[in-house]
């Protein structure tokens, strides 16, 4: 990537520097820093603040590689959706190729880094959750299935597991039910979103829940997913790893979401024609789906955020001594 | 001297600016290397035998 073969397309502009960063997706690797860094504080655990940086940091880069291999393989389809097509390889910046050597070679040194610095157990986790994202979701799932999101929901999913294991060695219940946040909260969001952009996914070929089932069934799955993230996301609060703080955030905020989650099921989003302008831009009848998916992204945020703020400001856990949670 | 290269002038620069970049990072990933190395052997660096 450092020579003329990173030119671009006749008539576009040069790669630059920056182009390689937004391979990396930088959004999506705030979000996967956030959760990784308080599965980390959440264990409790002394670690040198020196290598639960690089810890955090390898996963971070780790979760760049793997969105790097995910434009590598989804160039094709990225240019014909409106949320994708501003990408690098589709707008002719970066070569599809270079975005496959910078996603190797990050992920090797990623994963060869978390071992060094924390443990190998942590580095296993982060290249299961790289493969799995671009193997089983972005090859396999992600074209072929409207479950795609659920099961590749997964690698999302997992970054508070490795952070909790890059302090301890290990990654106890209470770990597995960070995870199992995150994995319940993906479908309601990603089809909250896809509700309002389903007519780019149908342009691409990718079979998202509106394309596959239609909008009723999904608004129906919405809920009945909802149903079963909201106690989830409130069961820390009584496993010894959430306090007074997160029952509190976690309890308002799962009300308000069934709350949304309910209005989307009672609306008409998805089923009116016509094209949206942007994510915040829709049209009158996806308003739900939007507040949906909007207020999904604040919550997830409020339940880590509330984690870390009690671990700062020393608030105990509601429950204590539930043996081999933590 | 020409351009073997044959590039245009904002090709050229933009180039310039990625190897710059990549330079920095694989100097970062050394220190980075070097570092938990250090932090890894702790004081144990000071007990090793010749």
């Amino acid at each position: 990537m450092t020579d003329t073969a990173a030119a671009p397309a006749t008539g576009s502009a040069p790669a630059r520097w920056n182009d390689y960063v937004v391979l990396l997706k930088p959004r999506v690797m705030s979000l996967v820093v956030f959760t990784a860094f308080t599965g980390l504080i959440c264990a409790r655990t002394p670690m040198s603040p020196t290598l639960a940086f690089v810890a955090v940091l390898c996963i971070a880069v780790g979760a760049g590689a793997a969105g790097a291999l995910n434009m590598w393989y989804d160039s094709d389809i990225d240019g014909l959706m409106r949320r994708t097509r501003a990408r690098p390889i589709p707008m002719g910046k970066v070569q599809a190729a270079d975005a496959l050597g910078l996603g190797v070679v990050l992920s090797l040194l990623s994963v060869m880094m978390m071992g060094l610095a924390a443990n190998w157990l942590a580095a296993g986790l982060l290249a299961f959750t790289i493969l799995f994202y671009v193997v089983i979701y972005t090859m396999w799932l992600k074209r072929s299935t409207p479950q795609n999101i659920v099961i590749g929901g997964a690698s999302g999913a997992l970054p508070p597991v490795i952070g909790w294991a890059a302090a301890t060695g290990h990654a106890p219940p209470n770990a597995w039910l960070l995870f199992l946040i995150i994995f319940l909260w993906t479908p309601p969001h990603s089809w909250a979103l896809a509700l309002y952009t389903a007519g780019d996914y149908a342009k691409a070929g990718v079979p998202m829940m509106p394309v596959a089932k239609g909008a009723a069934s999904t608004r129906r799955q919405i809920l009945l997913y909802s149903l079963a993230f909201v106690p989830v996301a409130i069961a820390p609060s009584f496993t010894g790893l959430g306090g007074p703080l997160y029952l509190a955030v976690s309890g308002l905020g799962g009300l308000m979401f069934l709350l949304l989650a309910t209005r989307l099921m009672r609306s008409g989003s998805g089923e009116a024609d016509g094209a949206q302008d942007g994510l915040y831009s829709v049209k009158a009848g996806s308003k739900d789906a939007r507040n949906l998916f909007a207020f999904s992204i604040l919550y997830l945020t409020l339940l880590f955020a509330a984690l870390l703020a009690e671990h700062a400001l020393g608030l105990a856990p509601l429950v204590q001594g539930l043996k081999g949670l933590s | 001297m020409s351009d073997p290269l044959n590039e245009e002038p904002e090709a050229a620069k933009a180039r310039r600016r990625r190897n710059l970049v990549l330079g920095l990072a694989l100097t970062a990933f050394a220190i980075l290397t070097f570092v938990v190395t250090i932090v890894r052997l702790g004081g144990h660096v000071a007990d090793r035998t010749f």
